[in-house]
């Protein structure tokens, strides 16, 4: 079967790029979470290639050896119910394929949603991404710096992005450093990146925004500790503080360039709450508590939020962004699914 | 009023659309006056309860969906052929890839399916017609009125821009201020409605109409698959109606469901729609496995291999179907241990859709098989959905998603189980289905000319997206630099979109030229097939069968021809029939004003529209229709006509 | 049409039998979409903002009635199929009669009620909670509202055509239906009102 021929050449051409092709982006990781994605896509890769050559060995075989052919004509094809054991064999290796593969995801996604190995000991550095229209803001709490679409870090850190939105969806991509995570208007998610290695690298929102989102990329610049401290030095000496009328400003803009300023919007307009410390409206304490994983399975066994150590600006109640109730729908899977 | 509301400014694009719209009308009214056809078209199809005609209906607007959704679609690699390119804003951009989506799916490959469910059901159980065949053109015809409603909203008023899944804030009033939303929610849920009466219909019809002896498990594979299929349905669209019945209440009244202020919760949505989405996929790709199972067995000679494994593979992925919705918003930060679930239960579905993949291989072996057009593109499915299917079990994995989730691999991959899935599989039906219905084959190498360019552009236009998404090009950009190294790739599929759009082409004038010129088949049997709807005569009686069939065995004629076993003992009697009516149409129209006036917040139009639909049904429960009977002698006479005898 | 006589005059044709069968079918359909619904809601429920909760505005008074209304016209319902059954056309009248003025006094009823919610400030755009409370009380109301206007077809078709096995069949999937509705109403009473008073 001729047919065959171009897709194969593009398969070939396919597993001849996945080695230290740099422009592979995700397959070319700078970070410990992007690296163990890329090792799991690659792994995956590699088993499903052994699932799609055993497929079309068998395939071609039968192509061509059943083939309507001037020497069996005549040949009057006998009547096969099926075979138990031939079925089974097709039902258990599946079966151990992909009970391999759950095993790989629950460990790997379990990695990357946590602080990475071996930056576990350290404290990680803080910084809030926000999404408005089409740009990214990025708040530094603990230097009271922010910056509009560039988020420079120091290498060899552990970094806690926490992400929200003032308005649409939207998806906090970084993918050298990581995967992404949504960033929405009512609760905050948490990522856990860190860069190996200095240099810069592209950011984007993944989700789709409406009219400007082709354009909202941001740049994510990994620097030595030592250029981070001057970075930080430099924008306390030269930038001046985002007071509220500037920000709400740069709230109603669709696309603006880089900005840096030497205090951060948190104080006058705080995040949502995370997803374990969720306040009402009306200021009593309800009973969601949803995201931690570990509070997910046992959510009857203590239903009221933990009490978190976090900074300053978690939890405080936020009257004047039109922020909604807080919960998230991920406790309506948890019922769903049980 | 204001007029100002139902313009669409700009784009030349779009007054290209509209004159194209009225010259398409005004011809088709002229030419109906002209060949005084109007009688004929409002006799013969419009008022017709007949499943074949109401089919083909299905069939000729999901053709002509493809080629609107189609444009669309060249439309998007165009834009996206090279860096920086002008050829749409982003907003028709956003508009497109919405439209592109919604038609292919509820306008293009459900109708396609339901349409050969329709020609094909109740022949392959031995009926002579569906359970309840004025529902069935009330089906359709809501099904077409919700397609047309979607479609005008390109020329009147904007087409909805918030990507097919209309996530929340995004598809609100306050992010989309535009009527396109509005269009949203009402098309699909007139459009919906019909689907689920469909599902009722189809259900009653294959528990309760078979022929005498057809076993549940003596039913073709096609009609269980169509059987699985429709309860999906009757499942997942009633989750799809109070979606949209949310959506529109947020949008036209005001409410807070999805909102971001006063306890709305925009993920709600992501979870209402997918709920409802990730069955929708198994609704178009189910009865394709149907379809493929028919047409391999007939085309190796040989019974389908590890029948009872099929028909539970398709009950389990019918039952996973709904336990997986979760996989479309990994990335939403519901933590590891609700992703692990997710991740399993998506990957579980591999297992039962290998088996089947396995039982089809295993059909081949030890067959004699002939590579006619409806076999290529079956032949082509295998390998080709098999690519869509690990990709599939690569994205299952939560973690390795958050790399792919929203990016071109994604794009590639559903590309590549939806087309070989759903799209391969209807144009092998119709290739297969259609000496039954018209009484001639389409053309073999016409027919295998558009193959090769279809399946070799397939391959060209989405292979390169898995690239495109590991290189980090997210899906529903309108644009992008030339730094970013897109280009060449992009460049690649967009050649590849023109190769799809020419084989598409010589499909269709493959219909125009073997309508011509292809020799009539008088024999009813032309591939030498095995299930019921072969035991009658080509083109279909209005009665289907002159005698219902008693069956005995799993391949029906196929053991009626092989041992000799009377399918047909019964004497012809007369046949009772039902007889037409327009009130399913009217009630269409109707439901597409309602539609559009409360698309524009016209209210008072939209409750005369209301009480018109309350008064229309009212009108057809006072219907007393006791069909009519065609005599015993007419009936031989049809008989020996078609097969070519003289009376 | 063969008529079989062995069977109730509602399933007698295969027409028939296929019709209720097939209406069963549409209940199975019913049934994921009021779980849509009630889902929402749940959701919603604590989602008040800064509009009033349901204990603030539920009144137990007028939902008792509004219950009794129901399940006694479920009963009388009954009553009409099993009168129709023994061809007693003028029964089966006066209890389908009574069955839809009951259904007819609870949508009155329940109309009432919303008007009083809209007088406190409690409306559709208020609050999540609230525009999922209206949207699951609407539709099981706009349930009943077609049932009456459906009931009120099928009653004149009796009173022209008496009981033959077009309007027996009719009159018994429209029973399938009310019974539906009455069960929904349990629902809505315990998981809505009761929960919320609670």
């Amino acid at each position: 079967m001729n047919k065959k021929g171009p897709l194969y050449a593009l398969f070939l051409s396919l597993v001849l790029l996945l080695p230290g092709c740099s422009s592979l982006t995700v397959l070319n990781p700078k970070g410990p979470a992007a690296r163990t994605l890329s090792d799991t896509i690659i792994l995956s890769i590699l088993v499903m290639l052994g699932v799609l050559a055993v497929v079309y060995i068998l395939y071609i075989w039968v192509l061509v050896k059943y083939r309507a052919k001037k020497s069996n004509e005549g040949y009057v094809p006998p009547h096969e119910e099926g075979n138990v054991w031939l079925e089974a064999t097709w039902i258990a290796i599946p079966i151990l394929i992909v009970a391999f593969l759950s095993v790989v995801t629950v460990k790997t996604t379990s990695a990357v949603e946590n602080v990475a190995a071996d930056y576990k000991d350290q404290k990680p550095l803080v910084i809030y991404a926000s999404s408005s229209n089409w740009k990214w803001h990025f708040s530094y709490p603990e230097e009271g710096i922010e910056t509009v679409n560039y988020v420079n870090i120091p290498v060899h850190r552990a970094v806690e992005f926490r992400l929200y939105s003032f308005g649409t969806i939207t998806s906090f991509w970084v993918p050298q450093l990581g995967g992404q995570k949504y960033a929405m208007s009512d609760m905050i998610t948490t990522l856990h990146l860190s860069a190996d290695t200095v240099g810069s690298f592209i950011g984007k929102n993944a989700n789709f925004s409406g009219k400007g989102f082709a354009h909202m990329e941001f740049e994510a610049l990994s620097m030595t500790d030592k250029d981070y401290q001057d970075w930080i030095k430099e924008v306390k000496e030269t930038a001046s503080p985002l007071t509220e009328d500037e920000f709400k400003g740069l709230l109603a803009m669709e696309h603006v360039g880089r900005k840096t300023y030497t205090s951060t919007h948190l104080s006058f307009s705080p995040p949502p709450g995370d997803h374990g410390d969720h306040m009402s409206n009306d200021g009593k304490d309800t009973d969601i508590d949803n995201g931690n994983t570990d509070h997910q399975e046992h959510k009857d066994i203590h239903p009221s939020p933990e009490p978190s150590s976090e900074t300053e600006f978690d939890g405080e109640p936020h009257p004047e962004v039109d922020q909604p109730l807080p919960s998230s729908p991920v406790e309506e899977h948890t019922h769903h699914s049980d | 009023m204001d007029l100002e509301k139902f313009k669409v400014h700009g784009e030349p694009l779009i007054y290209g659309a509209m004159i194209s719209i009225a010259l398409a009308t005004i011809g088709i009214i002229v030419g109906l006056t002209v060949f005084k056809k109007w009688g004929y078209l409002w006799r013969e199809w419009l008022t017709t309860v007949d499943h074949k005609r109401i089919g083909v209906m299905y069939i000729l607007a999901a053709l002509l969906m493809l080629f609107r959704g189609g444009i669309d679609a060249i439309m998007m690699r165009l834009q996206t052929a090279a860096p920086d390119m002008k050829f749409l804003d982003a907003q028709h951009y956003n508009e497109v890839f919405t439209t592109h989506g919604l038609i292919m799916i509820l306008f293009m490959a459900m109708p396609f399916i339901i349409g050969l469910m329709n020609v094909i059901i109740p022949l392959q159980i031995g009926a002579r017609d569906v359970a309840f065949p004025r529902l069935n053109a009330v089906s359709f015809w809501l099904f077409f009125f919700g397609a047309m409603l979607l479609n005008i909203s390109f020329v009147i008023g904007g087409s909805p821009d918030a990507g097919w899944s209309a996530y929340f804030p995004l598809a609100s009033i306050e992010f989309s201020p535009t009527v396109g939303n509005n269009y949203y929610s009402l098309a699909l849920q007139i459009s919906g409605i019909g689907t689920l009466i469909t599902g009722i219909n189809f259900i009653v019809t294959i528990l309760k109409m078979r022929a005498p002896g057809m076993k549940l498990m003596k039913m073709p594979m096609f009609t269980w698959s169509v059987l699985i299929t429709n309860i999906i349905i009757v499942f997942a669209f009633p989750v799809l109606t109070v979606a949209l019945a949310l959506m529109m209440f947020d949008r036209l009244f005001g409410s807070q469901f999805f909102t971001m202020a006063n306890g709305g919760m925009d993920m709600l949505w992501a979870n209402l729609f997918w709920v409802w989405g990730h069955p929708e996929v198994y609704i178009v790709v189910l009865p394709a496995f149907g379809i493929y199972s028919e047409i391999i067995a007939t085309f190796s000679k040989k019974n389908l291999y590890g029948y009872t494994s099929m028909v539970f593979s398709m009950l389990i992925i019918s039952l996973l179907s709904f336990l997986v919705w979760a996989h479309h918003f990994y990335t939403m930060g519901q933590g590891v241990m609700v992703n692990s679930f997710f991740s399993i239960t998506t990957m579980a579905i591999a297992v039962p859709t290998g088996v089947k993949i396995f039982n089809w291989l295993f059909t081949l072996r030890k067959g004699r098989i002939t590579f006619t057009t409806p076999m290529l593109y079956t032949l082509a499915f295998i390998p080709i959905f098999t690519i869509g299917g690990v990709t599939g079990v690569m994205l299952a994995m939560a973690s390795a998603d958050y790399q792919y989730h929203n990016t071109m691999f994604l794009v590639a991959h559903f590309h590549y189980v939806l087309i070989p899935g759903a799209v391969f599989a209807v144009i092998a039906g119709f290739h297969y289905w259609f000496p039954k219905v018209f009484g001639f084959r389409l053309n073999e190498r016409l027919g295998k000319h558009a193959f090769w360019w279809i399946i070799i552009s397939f391959n060209v236009t989405f292979f390169p997206l898995f690239l495109l998404g590991l290189m980090g090009m997210t899906r529903r950009m309108y644009t992008y630099s030339e730094e970013t190294g897109f280009g060449p790739l992009n460049m690649l599929s967009f050649a590849g979109a023109l190769g799809l759009a020419i084989g598409f082409v010589i499909l269709v004038y493959n219909i125009y030229w073997s309508t011509r010129y292809e020799p009539r088949d008088t024999t009813g049997d032309p591939w030498d097939a095995r299930t019921l709807e072969w035991a009658t005569n080509s083109p279909i009686p209005a009665y289907n069968f002159a005698v219902v069939p008693k069956v005995q065995t799993r391949d029906a004629l196929w053991s009626a021809k092989q041992d000799n076993i009377p399918l047909f003992t019964e004497e012809i009697t007369k046949i009772h029939m039902p007889s037409n009516t327009g009130k399913p149409f009217i009630l269409g129209v109707v439901f597409f004003f309602f539609g559009f006036f409360l698309v524009f917040s016209m209210w008072i139009p939209a409750i005369v529209a209301g009480v018109g639909i309350i008064l229309v049904m009212a009108a057809m429960s006072f219907d007393r229709d006791h069909g009519f009977y065609i005599p015993a002698k007419e009936v031989i006479a049809t008989e020996k006509k078609l097969r070519g005898e003289t009376v | 049409m063969k008529i079989d006589a062995s069977k109730p005059l509602e399933y007698a044709t295969e027409e028939n039998s296929n019709k209720i069968f097939g209406f069963w079918v549409f209940l199975g359909a019913e049934i994921p979409l009021f779980a849509t619904l009630f889902t929402v809601y749940l959701v919603m429920v604590d989602r008040f903002a800064s509009g009033p909760s349901g204990k603030e505005i539920f009144e137990i008074g007028p939902v008792l009635i509004e219950t009794f209304l129901l399940l006694s016209s479920s009963f009388t319902i009954g009553l009409a199929i099993h009168a129709m059954r023994h061809g007693y056309k003028k029964a089966m009248m006066v209890f389908m009669g009574i069955t839809l003025l009951m259904g007819l006094a609870f949508i009155g009823i329940e109309i009432t009620e919303f008007f009083t919610y809209v007088h406190e400030g409690a409306t559709l755009q208020t609050s999540g909670f609230l525009s999922s409370l209206f949207v699951l009380l609407g539709t099981h109301g706009a349930h009943v509202s077609f049932g009456f206007l459906w009931g009120s077809v099928i009653m004149y078709q009796i009173w022209r055509q008496g009981i033959n096995p077009a309007t027996a069949n009719k009159a018994f999937i429209f029973s399938l239906f009310w019974h539906f509705l009455d069960v929904v109403w349990i629902f809505i009473f315990s998981f809505v009102y009761l929960k919320g008073l609670m």
